[in-house]
């Protein structure tokens, strides 16, 4: 037996609801964070995301005591994106239960914050999520939500992350998300091959079969869903022994 | 009847939410502290050293704050579980920083995995980050447990122990490593308990009712 392959759940939250869009916009509500974070932890879900996509200021304290909400119910770990630009933002979502937090923008416009922040609270719990969309030949970093190129490189940025003191990439290809077509293998392997630290394949999954190509062609450590479990189409459980079957090491 | 106390030490090493909130669930008449004061960490009936980050950090807290005294203390005392970095802290010696000596409560140094671990020509990445199988030796805590119950890991340094008898669960990664050690009244281990679901909360609802004897 050897470490298994990690399913995730990801609940998109504004204003206090989990919703869903596609290709990052068009939302369509799927209930209340705390509630769909409890189903799936009893569905057997080996960690949580939950990414506050509006992040405006009024909403951080929302944001705080859903996580705080969470945290008690739910003993599995928890990682809380969405507006992490400072230390600070970091602290407040440790300290409010969450065991990583993902950073984004702040790291394409400050690299030395990932650096800081992994000096500051542990590799661990600090994971940089690159927004990737293919250009061309090769697949560019996006910010504000897939619309701003920045012309970085994907993969040679995860790579300076990692050595930023990155513990986890969380890559979302933006071309695939919420269009269930499965993930950008492509990027995602180019990435899991580059670096040594655990990534995590999102975007894109509109069925189980997704989830193994994910992690046997993609090369991914783990797999992030959302649409697929919110409106009951699978369960985590489903999901899980459906990789099993595929002989994927999983936590049944 | 008073109810019992479990201190969780804070030697200011990150955040002790979590292993408060998955104590306090498995047990709600018990008193969950979060504290370093060592007086109330030496009236406890139950002390949790929890640690994150790196080793030097968290040895170079211990000693400033004296801590250190106060886990010899209770290591000699009363029922004590080490989690993860706790755990590292409670051996000999890591490699990790340069090299840093640990506070020796178990026989055995901290190694790191390496920058090419390897299974069956597979890389492995590290940190070793995720649910992986504990093979477990004999005892109490384990109880109810089934034998290699995954738990969640992540770590990069791991226990090589000098004494076989110490070692209470196997873990494996490229490596084999302890994954739990125990001795007397103390219990440590490299996998988060308050992480990993309900194997991971039934440890520690067996760690309060422990009483100390193995």
């Amino acid at each position: 037996m050897a470490l298994a392959k990690r399913i995730i759940p990801c609940l998109d939250v504004d204003k206090g609801r989990v919703v869903k869009g596609v290709n990052f916009v068009g939302i369509r509500d799927a209930g209340d964070p705390v509630e769909i974070a409890k189903r799936y932890n009893d569905q057997g879900a080996d960690e949580i995301t939950f990414l506050d996509i509006t992040a405006s200021h009024e909403e951080r304290e929302t944001t705080v005591h859903m996580v705080e909400a969470i945290a008690e119910q739910v003993f599995i770990p928890l990682t809380v994106g969405g507006g992490i630009r400072e230390i600070a933002d970091i602290r407040n979502m440790l300290n409010a239960g969450a065991d990583k937090v993902s950073i984004n923008s702040a790291a394409v416009y400050n690299p030395d914050f990932v650096r800081a922040a992994a000096d500051k609270f542990g590799s661990q719990c600090i994971v940089v999520a690159i927004d990737a969309k293919q250009v061309d030949d090769h697949w560019e970093i996006f910010t504000h939500g897939g619309r701003k190129p920045t012309g970085i490189n994907a993969v040679e940025w995860a790579v300076k992350m990692a050595d930023f003191g990155a513990g986890e990439i969380l890559l979302t290809s933006m071309d695939r998300d919420g269009v269930k077509t499965g993930f950008d293998l492509g990027v995602t392997k180019a990435i899991s091959d580059a670096v040594n630290i655990p990534v995590i394949a999102s975007g894109g999954v509109g069925n189980l079969d997704h989830l193994v190509d994910g992690v046997k062609l993609g090369g991914a450590d783990a797999v992030l869903a959302a649409s697929i479990f919110h409106f009951g189409e699978y369960t985590v459980q489903q999901a899980k022994e459906h990789m099993a079957e595929a002989g994927i090491e999983m936590r049944l | 009847m008073t109810s019992k106390i479990c201190a969780v030490i804070d030697y200011g090493m990150g955040n002790l939410h979590s292993a408060h909130g998955a104590l306090q669930s498995v047990a709600p008449d018990t008193q969950v502290l979060v504290t370093g004061d060592p007086e109330v960490i030496l009236k406890a009936d139950h002390v949790v050293l929890p640690g994150v980050g790196a080793i030097r950090d968290c040895m170079a807290e211990i000693h400033a704050q004296g801590i250190d005294a106060v886990v010899r203390e209770v290591a000699a005392t009363k029922p004590l579980l080490g989690i993860c970095v706790g755990l590292q802290a409670m051996m000999e010696r890591s490699e990790e920083n340069g090299g840093v000596d640990c506070l020796g409560l178990f026989r055995g140094q901290v190694k790191y995995f390496g920058d090419d671990l390897r299974e069956n020509g597979e890389r492995l990445k590290v940190p070793h980050m995720g649910w992986n199988t504990v093979s477990q030796g004999k005892h109490p805590l384990w109880t109810g447990i089934a034998d290699d119950t995954r738990f969640y890991f992540v770590h990069s340094y791991h226990v090589k122990a000098e004494d076989e008898e110490q070692v209470k669960g196997h873990g494996h990664y490229g490596v084999d490593f302890a994954a739990a050690m125990g001795q007397d009244n103390v219990f440590a281990v490299q996998f988060h308990p308050e992480k990993s679901h309900n194997a991971g909360l039934a440890l520690l609802k067996n760690f309060l009712n422990w009483d100390g004897q193995s």
